[in-house]
Order: C-alpha cells, then sequence, then structure tokens
C-alpha cells in the first residue's frame, strides 16, 4: 500500500503499480482514475494537493499530482499517442511494456529502444484543451484557497513554503535538467502573478528581474502570447491533456482538473533547433513556425497537466461547497437558509450606502446580482436580468468605485470601459487566428456568472470605425440574447454565455438593457474615494463572506410558480391591461415576472407567492416613476 | 542487388495484426522493406529496428519481379521479398522499361502516386518493396492463394472482381450531378473509360458507394488496405483501358480515384482506428500552402568521371553516394538539382465544417496532404469532401535522445476532393445536398404529414415562445418550404421564383427579432444580418485580392450564402438606400449581379427574404398606410409576399392568454424544455425532406380555383375604379398554394391550399394594405405606394389650390405663407403643410405655377 506522499509526489508509481498488475486487460486505466477518485475523496484529501493557481510552476515537483481551477479558452486538435508501446533493450533484446497516458513523452532507459512496430502497440486518443485561470476572478476567491491549501499540514513535499527546502528543490531540479534553468526564470515572470501572498520574498524578485532581462534578449523573440481574455491577467496557462469523455466540455466551461504536471523540457526543444537540421523531414514543417509556437510553447510557461480527474465547476466561490447535490452541503444550505433574512437585509444596507443612500437601486442590484441564465426557450434566453444603472454622477469615480464593491462580492467580475478609444481599438470577440490555428481571445469571452460591469459614463461623442460598430453590436447581442458570436473568418459561431451585465450611464444607456434605474443619490460625500473605503472597512470579513455566500448560493436555488398563483397573476396583467392599456406591454409582464422571481429568491423562497408579486410590482411602479419624472426633469431642461 | 543474403525477421504488424514472420528472405530483398510500417509510423530512422540487419544497398532489380513468377515460392509459409502477381510493380522504372505482360500499357508512363504513400515518399519502391509486395505470403498451402502481407487481400481475385465491377456496374439509381451525359443503362464506368479516351485525363473516378452495392467484401478491403488495394484497382483499370484502346495516348497511366467512402463523415469522428483506412471526410478549406516540390529522384554525377547515378528518396532523405562506383573516387559525387525527379505536394488545413460542430466547442483541423495534379485544387474557404488515407506518424523529440514524444502527427494524404460549394455559384439546379434520412425517420414524417392537423401542429411548434400571431407563424412556415421552381427558360423568362418573402412590421418589442433569430437558427442555410450593420458588399459579394497570392478572390455575402435558405433581415427600415437597392434584383429574379475589379457574374441568390421593419415613428401609427408608418420604397414592397403587421392587441382574452404563457415560460423545468427541442429537430428533418423530395404541381381543380381567386380580387377593386391585385399577386398565391401542398406531402396542389393561400394573402393584406382613412382593402398602398382614395384627394384639394389661386386674379406672385392661410381658411377639412406643398407640387408638374422660396409665381 503506497502511502499518501506516494500518489501526490509520484503517482506515476501508482500507475505503473496498477499498469503491470493489470497489464494484458486494458481496464488498468479505468482502476487508475477509480485509485485517484478514492484517494481524492478521504478527508480533505483535495487540499493536499497543490494547485497551479497558488504555487508558482516552478516550485511543483514535475510529475507530480497538481491541481488546476481554469476555463477551458480553446480546444485544439485530438491527439494520437501512444497508449501502451514496448522497448527493446539493446543489449539484452528483452522487451518492456510501458503505458504512455499521462506523459509527454514516451520514456525508455539509455539502453533501451522504442519498438514503434511492435504488435502491442496501442494508439489511443486523447484531446488537448487550453486553458486558462477563471477571467476576472475576484482576489478575495484565491486568497480563500489559497488559505483553504495552506490550512492543513501538507504532507507533501513538493510544496513546502519553507526556504530552505524550495532551494534544495530546485538545485536538484537544475541538476537533472540543466537546460531548464533559463526557462524556469522566464515562467517565474508570468507564473509568478499567481501568487498573492503579500510578502514576495528577495529571491523571488531577484528572479523575477532576471525574467524581465531574458525576455528582452533575442533568444526568446518575442513574447507568448497567452491568450487571457482579459487584459492584464495573470497567472499560469496550462495545455489540459484530458483523457476521458472530452465531448462533455465545452469552450468557456470552468473546470476543476487535478493531473499529472509535465514540464519536460524537451517538449519545448523540439521546434527550435531541430528544424534546421532536418527540414527534408516533412512531418516537422507541417505547421507553421507560428502554431508550433502556440501547440507547444516552452513547458516551463505553459506546463502539461494530464488529467486524471476533471470535473465542471458550478461555481468557483471557494465558501461554497463544490458541488450542491451532496449531503453535507445540504446541511450547509439548510444552515444558511435559516438566517438569510438577517444576511439579506444588511447586504441591502451596505449596498445602499455604496450607491450613495438609494434603497431602491440596492434592491434591484441584488436582483441583477444573483439573476442567471436558468434556460433558454428556443432562442430566448431565461433569466438574464441586465441592470441600466442611469444617473450615475459623472466625474467623481463613482462607478470605479461601485465597481471595487461588487468585485468584493461576486467570485468573478471585469470593468469594461466604454470609451470610443476603447470600443475602436479593443479586441471584444474572440476570433479564430488561422496561421496560428488558435482561437485568439477577446474580453467577451468569459465563464458562467461572470459580471461585467460596463461602464458608459466615460463615453464622449465621436466616431466608432468598423471595429468600434461590431464590438457595440456584440455587447448588444450579449446583452439580448446572452451568446457571443465568435469570429471564424470565414463563418461566425454562436457561443451562449450566461454573464451578468450591469451598465452605468448617465442618461439611458445606449445598449439595450433588461431593466433601468435610475440612480436617486441621497447624499454626495465630498470625497468619493474615502466614503466607499471607509464603507468597505467598515465591514465585518465573516458579514462579507455571508454576502459572499449569499449572491453566489441564491444562482443555484430552484423556483416554481404555482398554479394558483399563475391565476392570480394572469388577473393582474388583464387587470392591468385594462386599466392602462398604452404602458403595460408583454414586455412589462416578462419584467414584473423576472423581478419576481428574483425576488422571491433573494429571500430565501423558492415558490412565487402573491405578496411577493405584489412587491415585485410595486418596485416596477417606484422604478417607473423615477424615469417618468427623470424624464419630466429632463423636458423641463429642454 | 547486394543486400544481403538473408533478411531477418522483421516486426510489421498492421495494428497488432498478423505475426511476425521471422523467416529468411530470399536474397535480392530490397532495403526499403523493412520500412514498411504499418502504422505508416515510418519516418523511417525513428524506428529502431533491432532485428533487421542494414540492407542498404538499392537494389531497383527487385521491381524485375514479373507478374508470373509464382514458383519462385520456395516455402508457402515464406514471405517473399519480390512481388508475385503483385500490381505494386508497375511502377517502378524497371517495369517500365521491360513492360510488364498487361498489354497495351507498355507504351504510356507510369506516374508515381505519392498520395497512397506520401510518408514512405515513391510507390515504386515503398510499395513494392515496402510490406505488400514482398511480403506475400500463402494463405493455402499450395501456394495459390496468396494475400499481401498483414492483409486478407488477394491480388488477383482482388483486380478480377474490380475488372468485373468495372464491366458490369450499372446504378440502379442514377441520379447524381456528375452523371450528365452517361447512359444510364451502360456499365457507368466503362463509358467513363470512354471518357478518359475521349479527354485525355488518366484519372477514374469511382464512387465506393457503387462499389459497395457491387460487392461488400472488395469494398471493405480498398477501406482498410487502400495502399494495397488502389494500385491493384490501377493496375485492373489500366488493363481494361489499354486492351479496349489500345491506341490511346495518356500522360501516364490511368489512376483510380475512390471517393465517397462512408466510413467517415465527420472529423471529430476520426480516431485511431481510422489510421491507414480509407477515408472521407467534409470540411472547409483554412490555409493551403505553397508548394513544395518534393524531391522524389535524386541524380547525381560524378565530378571526376561523370559518371551518373540515379538515388531514390528514402524515407524523405537521399542517399548521396560517398563513393563513385566508377572511379572510385570519395565524395566526388554532385546532385544535379534539375536532373532530378520532383513532385509536387501541398499542405491544406482543413476545418470541420460549422454544421458538423458541436455547440459550444472549437471546430477541429486536420492537415491535408495534396500531390501532383491536385495540388492548387482548393482554395481557402472551399467546402470540400475529402477522400483520402489517414496516416498517423510518431514526432521525434531529438534525433540525440532515445526517447520519442509519444505522440503521432496525423494528416490525410489527399486521393480524392470534391468540392460541395461549387454548385452554390455556379448553380446547377438542382438541389445536390438533400439531406438522406433514414427509413424510420421517412416513415415517421411521412406518417406525420398524413395528420389532418399538420399544418396547425407544424406552425405552433415553431417558436413556440412567441405567443399566438398564428397566421404569421403559419405565412413563415409556408416560406420554410417555398413554392415549387419553375423553369421557363426556353420562353426566356427565366426561372420563376419559388421563394417566399415576408416582410414584418410592427411596434418594437413585439418580438419580430426573436421570430427571425428562430428562423436563423432552424433552417441550415439561414443568415441573419441587421440592416444597420450590413453594407451592400456585406449582402452580395465582394472582390478581395488575397494577400498572399495576390489572387482575386470572390467573397460572397449574406445573401449568397443564404442561397436555397433564408436571409434574415432585421431592422429593414434602417438599411440604407443603396443597399437596399440590390435587394430588388434579388427578390425578384434570384441573381445577383457583380462587375467589380474586373469580374463580371451572375451569381444565384435564389433565397427567401425574411425581413422585419420598425415604424419610422418607432410606434406604429394606426391612422398611416403601411407604406408611411415604414417609409420603404413601393417598389421593393411589392415584391414581399406578404407584409405582417405584429401589433400588440387589445383584447382581455389575449392579455389572458398571453400571461398563462409567459408564466408558464418562467418556471417550467429543463425537462420541458428539451421535449420542445425535439420538436425542432423533427420540424427541421419535416422541412428538409419536404423541400428535398416533394414538388408539387398544380391540379386542374386548383388552377380553376386560382383563377377565380384572382379575378375576384381584381374586381373588388375595380367596383371602386382601382386596381386591386396584379400578376404579382396571383404569382404569389400560387406559390403560397404550393407551400402548403408541401407541407402536406402532396405532390398535387389541390384546392384546400389555393384556400389557405387565399386566405393567409387576405389575412396579410388585411393588415399591411388597409386603408386608414376609408377602412378598404387597397394594394395600390403596396403596389403604388398610396391608397386610391388619397390620391384623389390629393387630386382634389390640388383643384381647390388652383381654384383659389385664379380667384386671386391676376396677380404674378403669392406669398406662400399667405396662400397657406388662405386655403385653410377655405377648406372645411385641415389641411396640413404637408398637404399644402404636395398640391403645390402637383400644379407646378403641371406648369401652373414655380415655387421660389417664400413665393409663388404664377406662369
Amino acid at each position: 500500500m503506497p502511502c499518501v506522499a506516494d500518489w501526490l509526489n509520484n503517482p506515476f508509481s501508482i500507475v505503473q503499480g496498477i499498469f503491470t498488475q493489470n497489464v494484458p486487460n486494458s481496464d488498468w486505466e479505468k482502476k487508475v482514475t477509480e485509485y485517484f477518485k478514492e484517494k481524492l475523496k478521504e478527508n480533505n484529501a483535495t487540499n493536499w494537493v497543490p494547485s497551479l493557481n497558488d504555487v508558482p510552476v516552478h516550485y511543483l515537483k514535475p510529475n507530480s499530482l497538481v491541481k488546476f481551477r481554469c476555463m477551458v479558452q480553446d480546444m485544439f486538435d485530438p491527439e494520437f499517442y501512444m497508449g501502451v508501446y514496448e522497448t527493446v533493450d539493446t543489449n539484452t533484446n528483452a522487451r518492456v511494456l510501458h503505458f504512455g497516458k499521462y506523459r509527454d513523452v514516451a520514456e525508455c532507459g539509455p539502453q533501451q529502444e522504442i519498438d514503434l512496430n511492435s504488435s502491442q502497440t496501442i494508439t489511443s486518443e486523447r484531446q488537448t484543451f487550453y486553458c486558462v485561470p477563471v477571467p476576472g476572478e475576484s482576489a478575495w476567491v484565491k486568497e480563500a484557497y489559497i488559505s483553504a491549501s495552506q490550512d492543513r499540514v501538507s504532507p507533501s513535499t513538493s510544496y513546502t513554503p519553507s526556504r530552505h527546502k524550495r532551494s534544495y528543490e530546485e538545485d536538484e531540479d537544475m541538476d537533472l535538467h540543466p537546460s531548464k534553468q533559463k526557462e524556469q526564470h522566464l515562467g517565474n515572470d508570468l507564473c509568478g502573478g499567481s501568487d498573492i501572498h503579500g510578502c514576495v520574498e528577495p529571491k523571488r524578485l531577484e528572479t523575477e528581474a532576471s525574467a524581465g532581462h531574458h525576455l528582452a534578449s533575442p533568444n526568446c523573440s518575442p513574447p507568448l502570447d497567452l491568450n487571457f481574455p482579459l487584459p492584464g491577467e495573470k497567472g499560469p496557462a496550462c495545455l489540459v491533456k484530458v483523457y476521458e469523455s472530452w465531448e462533455s466540455f465545452k469552450v468557456n466551461d470552468v473546470l476543476e482538473v487535478y493531473g499529472i504536471l509535465s514540464v519536460d523540457p524537451v517538449l519545448s526543444i523540439v521546434n527550435s533547433d531541430e528544424r534546421e537540421g532536418s527540414a527534408l523531414d516533412l512531418m516537422e514543417c507541417m505547421d507553421t513556425a507560428e502554431e508550433q509556437r502556440v501547440h507547444s510553447p516552452p513547458a516551463s510557461l505553459v506546463p502539461r497537466i494530464h488529467v486524471i480527474l476533471a470535473q465542471k465547476l458550478q461555481h468557483i466561490n471557494p465558501l461554497l461547497p463544490a458541488c450542491l447535490k451532496e449531503e453535507e452541503s445540504k446541511t450547509f444550505v439548510s444552515n444558511f437558509m435559516s438566517e438569510l433574512s438577517p444576511v439579506r437585509a444588511e447586504l441591502l444596507g451596505f449596498l445602499t450606502h455604496a450607491l450613495l443612500g438609494d434603497s431602491l437601486a440596492a434592491e434591484y442590484l441584488i436582483l441583477h446580482l444573483i439573476s442567471t441564465v436558468y434556460a433558454r426557450r428556443d432562442v430566448l434566453p431565461l433569466g438574464k436580468f441586465t441592470l441600466n444603472l442611469s444617473g450615475c454622477p459623472r466625474h467623481s469615480a463613482f462607478t470605479e468605485h461601485v465597481y471595487r464593491i461588487i468585485q468584493q462580492l461576486v467570485p468573478a467580475s471585469h470593468r469594461l470601459q466604454m470609451t470610443i478609444e476603447n470600443m475602436n481599438h479593443s479586441r471584444l470577440i474572440p476570433h479564430k487566428d488561422y496561421a496560428a490555428n488558435r482561437l485568439v481571445s477577446g474580453v467577451l469571452q468569459l465563464a458562467s456568472n461572470t459580471s461585467l460591469v460596463i461602464d458608459e459614463t466615460q463615453l464622449e461623442q465621436g466616431q466608432l470605425d468598423t471595429t468600434g460598430v461590431h464590438n457595440v453590436t456584440a455587447l448588444g447581442n450579449l446583452i439580448t440574447w446572452q451568446k457571443v458570436d465568435y469570429d471564424f473568418s470565414y463563418h461566425q459561431m454562436e457561443f451562449p454565455c450566461n454573464i451578468n451585465v450591469l451598465i452605468t450611464s448617465e442618461g439611458r444607456s445606449l445598449l439595450p438593457s433588461d431593466c433601468q434605474v435610475h440612480l436617486q443619490p441621497q447624499l454626495i460625500p465630498p470625497n468619493m474615494e474615502e466614503y466607499m473605503n471607509s464603507l468597505l472597512t467598515a465591514v465585518l470579513p465573516s458579514v462579507l463572506n455571508k454576502f459572499r455566500i449569499y449572491l453566489s448560493l441564491l444562482r443555484l436555488l430552484d423556483y416554481s410558480i404555482s398554479d394558483e398563483v399563475t391565476k392570480a397573476v394572469e388577473e393582474d396583467f388583464v387587470e392591468m391591461r385594462k386599466s392602462d392599456p398604452e404602458s403595460i406591454t408583454a414586455d412589462d409582464l416578462h419584467r414584473t415576472l423576472l423581478v419576481a422571481r428574483f425576488l422571491s429568491l433573494s429571500a430565501g423562497q423558492t415558490t412565487l407567492s402573491r405578496e411577493r408579486w405584489l412587491r415585485a410590482k410595486q418596485l416596477e411602479a417606484l422604478r417607473k416613476g423615477r424615469l417618468q419624472q427623470q424624464k419630466c426633469v429632463n423636458g423641463n431642461e429642454l | 542487388m547486394s543486400s544481403p543474403a538473408s533478411t531477418p525477421s522483421r516486426r510489421r504488424s498492421k495494428r497488432g495484426r498478423g505475426s511476425n514472420p521471422s523467416t529468411p528472405q530470399d536474397a535480392r530483398s530490397p532495403p526499403s522493406q523493412k520500412r514498411r510500417t504499418e502504422d505508416s509510423t515510418s519516418t523511417g530512422d525513428l524506428q529502431p529496428m533491432p532485428t533487421s540487419p542494414p540492407a542498404d544497398v538499392q537494389s531497383p532489380g527487385a521491381a524485375d519481379a514479373l507478374f508470373s513468377s509464382p514458383p519462385q515460392f520456395r516455402h508457402s509459409a515464406i514471405p517473399l521479398d519480390f512481388d508475385i502477381s503483385s500490381p505494386l510493380t508497375y511502377g517502378t522504372p524497371s517495369s517500365r522499361v521491360e513492360g510488364t505482360p498487361r498489354s497495351g500499357i507498355r507504351g504510356t508512363p507510369v506516374r508515381q502516386r505519392p498520395d497512397l504513400g506520401s510518408v514512405c515518399k515513391a510507390r515504386q519502391v515503398d510499395l513494392h518493396s515496402d510490406g505488400p509486395t514482398e511480403d506475400v505470403t500463402t494463405e493455402q498451402s499450395l501456394g495459390q492463394r496468396l494475400v499481401i502481407w498483414g492483409t486478407d487481400v488477394n491480388v488477383a481475385s482482388c483486380k478480377e472482381k474490380f475488372q468485373r465491377f468495372l464491366q458490369r456496374f450499372i446504378d440502379p439509381i442514377a441520379k447524381e450531378d456528375e452523371d450528365v451525359g452517361l447512359n444510364l443503362n451502360e456499365p457507368r464506368y466503362m463509358q467513363r473509360l470512354e471518357e478518359i479516351n475521349i479527354v485525355g485525363e488518366p484519372f477514374l473516378n469511382v464512387n465506393c458507394d457503387h462499389l459497395r452495392s457491387f460487392d461488400e467484401n472488395l469494398y471493405r478491403q480498398l477501406i482498410c488496405y487502400p495502399q494495397e488495394v488502389i494500385p491493384t484497382f490501377d493496375m485492373a483499370v489500366n488493363e481494361i483501358f489499354f486492351d479496349r484502346y489500345p491506341d490511346s495516348i495518356l500522360e501516364h497511366q490511368i489512376q483510380v480515384r475512390p471517393y465517397n467512402a462512408l466510413k467517415t463523415r465527420n472529423m471529430r469522428s476520426l480516431n485511431p482506428e481510422d489510421i491507414d483506412q480509407l477515408i472521407t471526410i467534409n470540411g472547409m478549406v483554412i490555409r493551403t500552402s505553397q508548394l513544395m516540390p518534393e524531391m522524389q529522384e535524386a541524380f547525381f554525377k560524378c565530378q571526376v568521371c561523370s559518371y551518373t547515378t540515379r538515388v531514390e528518396i528514402d524515407r524523405g532523405r537521399i542517399a548521396e553516394p560517398s563513393v563513385c562506383k566508377n572511379c572510385n573516387t570519395t565524395h566526388s559525387m554532385a546532385l544535379i538539382h534539375n536532373r532530378s525527379m520532383f513532385s509536387d505536394k501541398q499542405l491544406i488545413k482543413l476545418q470541420e465544417s460549422p454544421e458538423d460542430m458541436p455547440p459550444g466547442q472549437t471546430p477541429h483541423t486536420v492537415v491535408l496532404f495534396a500531390h501532383n495534379d491536385l495540388v492548387d485544387k482548393v482554395q481557402p474557404g472551399d467546402r470540400v469532401n475529402v477522400t483520402g488515407i489517414y496516416r498517423a506518424v510518431p514526432i521525434r523529440v531529438n534525433p540525440r535522445v532515445s526517447s520519442v514524444k509519444s505522440v503521432y502527427k496525423t494528416h490525410i494524404d489527399v486521393i480524392h476532393y470534391r468540392k460541395t460549394d461549387s454548385k452554390r455559384l455556379h448553380g446547377v439546379d438542382e438541389e445536390t445536398e438533400q439531406k438522406i434520412f433514414t427509413e424510420e425517420r421517412v416513415k415517421m414524417l411521412k406518417e406525420l404529414s398524413e395528420k389532418t392537423d399538420i399544418y396547425e401542429r407544424l406552425s405552433s411548434a415553431l417558436a413556440p415562445s412567441i405567443y399566438e400571431h398564428e397566421d404569421i407563424k403559419k405565412g413563415i412556415l409556408l416560406q420554410l418550404f417555398g413554392g415549387s421552381r419553375k423553369d421557363f427558360t426556353h420562353t426566356g423568362r427565366g426561372n420563376f421564383r419559388a421563394e417566399i418573402n415576408i416582410l414584418l412590421c410592427g411596434d418594437p418589442g413585439t418580438s419580430k427579432s426573436q421570430l427571425l433569430q428562430y428562423v436563423y437558427n432552424l433552417v441550415p442555410r439561414g443568415q441573419y444580418t441587421s440592416g444597420r450593420g450590413s453594407s451592400a458588399v456585406g449582402l452580395t459579394a465582394y472582390v478581395m485580392k488575397d494577400p498572399e497570392t495576390r489572387q482575386l478572390v470572390l467573397q460572397t455575402g449574406a445573401l449568397v450564402l443564404s442561397d436555397n435558405g433564408i436571409c434574415c433581415i432585421d431592422e429593414f427600415d434602417k438599411m440604407n438606400e443603396s443597399t437596399r437597392s440590390v435587394l430588388h434584383e434579388v427578390m425578384e429574379q434570384q441573381t445577383l449581379s457583380i462587375a467589380k475589379a474586373g469580374i463580371i457574374c451572375q451569381l444565384n441568390a435564389r433565397t427567401s427574404i425574411l425581413a422585419a421593419a420598425n415604424p419610422i415613428e418607432s410606434q406604429w401609427n394606426p391612422k398611416k398606410t403601411t407604406i408611411e408608418n415604414i417609409q420603404l420604397p413601393h417598389t421593393l414592397l411589392s415584391r414581399f409576399d406578404l407584409i405582417f403587421l405584429m401589433l400588440d392587441p387589445r383584447d382581455e382574452a389575449y392579455d389572458r392568454r398571453l400571461a398563462r404563457h409567459l408564466v408558464s415560460l418562467y418556471y417550467h423545468s429543463e425537462e420541458k424544455m428539451e421535449e420542445e427541442y425535439m420538436d425542432m429537430a423533427v420540424l427541421r428533418d419535416y422541412i428538409a425532406y419536404a423541400r428535398g423530395y416533394v414538388a408539387p404541381r398544380l391540379g386542374e381543380e386548383a388552377s380553376q380555383a386560382l383563377i377565380e381567386a384572382y379575378v375576384d380580387m381584381r374586381k373588388i377593386g375595380s367596383g371602386r375604379g382601382m386596381v386591386s391585385a396584379y400578376p404579382r399577386q396571383l404569382e404569389s398565391l400560387i406559390r403560397l398554394a404550393e407551400a402548403h401542398a408541401k407541407v402536406r406531402f402532396s405532390e398535387k396542389v389541390e384546392t384546400v391550399d389555393v384556400e389557405e393561400a387565399k386566405r393567409l394573402h387576405r389575412e396579410a393584406l388585411k393588415q399591411s394594405a388597409t386603408d386608414p382613412r376609408t377602412g378598404i382593402v387597397d394594394i395600390s398602398i403596396l403596389t403604388t405606394g398610396m391608397s386610391a382614395t388619397a390620391r384623389k384627394r390629393r387630386e382634389e384639394l390640388a383643384q381647390a389650390l388652383r381654384k383659389l389661386i385664379q380667384s386671386k386674379g391676376k396677380a404674378p406672385s403669392l406669398k406662400y405663407q399667405q396662400l397657406f392661410e388662405d386655403l385653410r381658411a377655405q377648406s372645411d377639412a385641415a389641411i396640413t403643410k404637408e398637404m399644402f406643398e404636395e398640391a403645390l407640387r402637383a400644379l407646378a408638374d403641371d406648369d401652373f405655377l414655380t415655387v421660389t422660396g417664400k413665393t409663388v409665381r404664377l406662369l
């Protein structure tokens, strides 16, 4: 029975063991996955596995078990690899079977050669995903994951934050792969970002400095674009090799993968020096240099993970159990639901302050934050609730602070400043680069339930060029249909998405929205920054965590409407139409039903009650009244 | 000739198939035989060949092996190094010299087929010496039943079967686009051979489907062992051909190009089992490389004694002779480039076609290698069906390191291309992309079609999330089915439009866009574009210069792309005038003419147009006519068969139903949605089937009914002194009736169809062509842009104005404002400024007066 450290540090020994035991038949693969599944189920075992998100890749031991929380950014072509191969000893002619699964390189000893024509060879197929850390992931999410993994005493030697240990390891590493040393520095620069502990050791600083130097050196040509959807993102990108049921994964899915880390430096050499030598070798000029760079980047920059277990994540909130279906998590949910109403009240108060004392806007903001597309009726996405917060003060950096507060509450978010400049020059829509054969990411390639805050207060008059028009159209499509048409140059392809869009604007936004709320500030703080900061510091971390759980959890609840209430709603609608046929349309009913839905959910109720319906109508009336009023004001001004 | 006397066992299993024949070989085994690597994993030096001593001397003589030499077998179980009865020799230079037992082929040079073994380079070596040929092993004791090693292919019987196929095969269900000019009752491929004789293109395309229906086993062999079987086919064809046409002069011997292998259709379903098999996949070309000359044979000359020698490519490398055989000088041989032989090669990237992609995933790509005359046959953007051999080759990490990257590189050696979209541009009047339905599916659809309420059923299955608007949905349904295409070219009228065009107009927020989105998602050839964002070129086509090749390329726009489909145009009213004008041609003639950058052409755009327009005042003004509300030119409007108004109806029962519908939308569970989705698939198939297989014609009764309907329509108007129907309306009626017959899967248009067409047409008219002032349906609103009464009123006003001016006496000029006020005072009806101006204009047209600035001058 191998000990714990074994399956963490040297998973290959486990796989090898299972492989040799079962070799004639092919169910060893199943047994391997089962073994690891069992291991990871054990009490909090998942926390022992070092995560590529928190630990820079050069701290991790090659060929150890790691985990990675990521979004599928692109899918490469499937690969055929040697699932099982045979080596022959050149001296003794002894034949040994090996497995090629979970490996990039078919290994063999110094005296051995691989027999490519062996009848034992089994060719298998695997799929490569290009994965990036979840775009726009909030800092608090990262911190929470890190602290979760550091709370336990890590039995693994692969990652110990003690300094002595690490340097020892590095030395060892360098002995093994002298060529890696340089790349490690390189990797440091790009992967260091995931390390967001406040303290950066002097040594790290040093390496980073040298990394910058390396990047500039001609050796590395232009730095590799890691293709993050959002500008300024950091963290490791990773080539994730999936062995099973890869059809079930989609682009933009958020995954948590457990697998074997592979940073074999051999992987990166393949392109550069050897190419000229074998110019005649046709197989190597099959791809353009560009494509080579993208599809087999240096392993130190873009490590490979050979997946043993992969699961789609419903959410990335570390404060919630990963899967809500399990028994344990049910108790968690019911416990939290019991104290829901005080949390809601507190959150409402908090947001009211944040929105300068406007409680109606705060109410709508809560509804917006728990909205999610729960179904699609042919082309119509249901459950999207795009909010347009109009009447935002223009020059006081108000919107920026609102975004900062949202960032504190939701697991992933992004702020898009809608300036002419930005619209004309930024890359919102992902497009296919056929030269490199990859999907070049754009800002709108976001994971589900990401909050996108579009700041329209920045927009000035000006000329939009073609890109600008396309970008604005894409934003409109995103809001209306919850889909983004990725540009494949010969055709477009629709990718459904589920993004919460909040638009802050002065007047009515030029983008469509489901619901416009005009902000009525009760107070204008002289120093916005101070005000907002004090607001944030005033909230206890535990309360803030409750807010976070609240917003993530309510999204995942089911909801229904009883027949009785349906009848009542019907009656109501007919009545309203009778009294005021001009202003009440089907759209209003749509919206009121949405408001009612989220209102019920925000109170923890999974069915619609009569009171909630009335409350929803009341909210709507208030909101509309405000808009009307605003129109009058504007009219007078004119 | 000097290869070692015995080549020990070579292990070459075809993915594990077969055991290792480990018997000594005959003396003349060529070196490359060991290269026969079954997964075609043969980047030569990669393979450790532990058991095989180097045998590096080239031995072209191996090719001398003649067809008729079975006695040379010594042991039945011994794989022989030369090919007995193997076709694979015929490609060697020696066979060229010595000739083969086959008659007639003698004079015709053989062309290498790198497509069958680009990995292993020239065929004469690889096919001959590699595995299959010399690895002939006997299956039965007497050595007569020979099969190619590693396969179950017996060359002689395979050849014979294929010859029988060529000579006998008659296509039972022939109706293929490329069958033009073939006598369907004669053996099909013999006619093809005749064609080759006349045209001189030495390629024979063989539809694998034909082969399959003729000989299942042969088909299976072709799919599994294309590398061995296709040369056999080549040989068989050439024998027949030169037998029949001994005097024919071809550039090289005929090569067989199988296509339409049913093995694979979709790139995504390629898996390791397909390696080395014949596959057909479809996809879109996304990149083509430059032409790469690949050396097939190097020519060396000794610098000292001018002795020359040829060296063939071996595993992608040329072994430079280090010693001159003639004068024994070392390192004196120099490569003479222009006497070496090269073949063309091109790398092509093929991407999965968008239709095959599961939602939410990115498309896969695959690398193709095209050889010789297949080079440059396709351009980026082309949709093609590719038939070829799927290959996988291991990647070497580093020559100095023994470890190998455990990944294979895969590619396809192209044998045959078939463009799938060529017809779209250069119209052959045939719906070539008929979807193939399984029998059960057809049965299910037919059963469905017999239901009496099928029309209602289908229309309610259409966009279920959009509430009510039954007639509009029915109209769109008929549009999806379309009328029957009629060809009147011989009488000089060209094609009659079969497509039905529909315009939806109405208040914003009445789910027009949603309907459009739904239709766009439903039909396979749909295009969605917004009037605001599209330009004329975006809709039609434009000429682009390819930056790489400097070649002019015609890029097609939405209208051309939706040929045989539906082009959904949202915000039709926002479209600018010049863009809209291209629609005139499309909507009636169904073609697009382009004259740009030296390219003049007419493209087919047989597309239905489903457009949505918002009223100009953002809210529909019921007091105005359709034209006034949406401000579209009536010339364009009259090209729409149906114009629907989507207004928000105001009645209690409707509200109640709407409310219930919406509420249900907001809590229904996922499963219910799934059901909905099923319906969409059925609907899609139903429409595809009807469009592909049903072409209703007018019956006698129906014709009568149509005539009556038309006469009736004309009569309505004539009573009031106006024309209420034009031939265009009659055509619309016919199309609608045909479409309705299609819904029923009926081959004949009957009175019921006409009735429904009439009803729908009337409904649409009622909505859109009602004169708001009189409440009478008036078609002239749509045809001339103005209702008859409005015209009359304008006339009257002009007369009144004339009278007013005349009553003023001889004053040569009048004040504009004054005149306006006078007229208003005089008239009992309210007169707007517009009306007044219109009247002035009318009078100006009569040369009665002119208006200059603020004064009106009499003439």
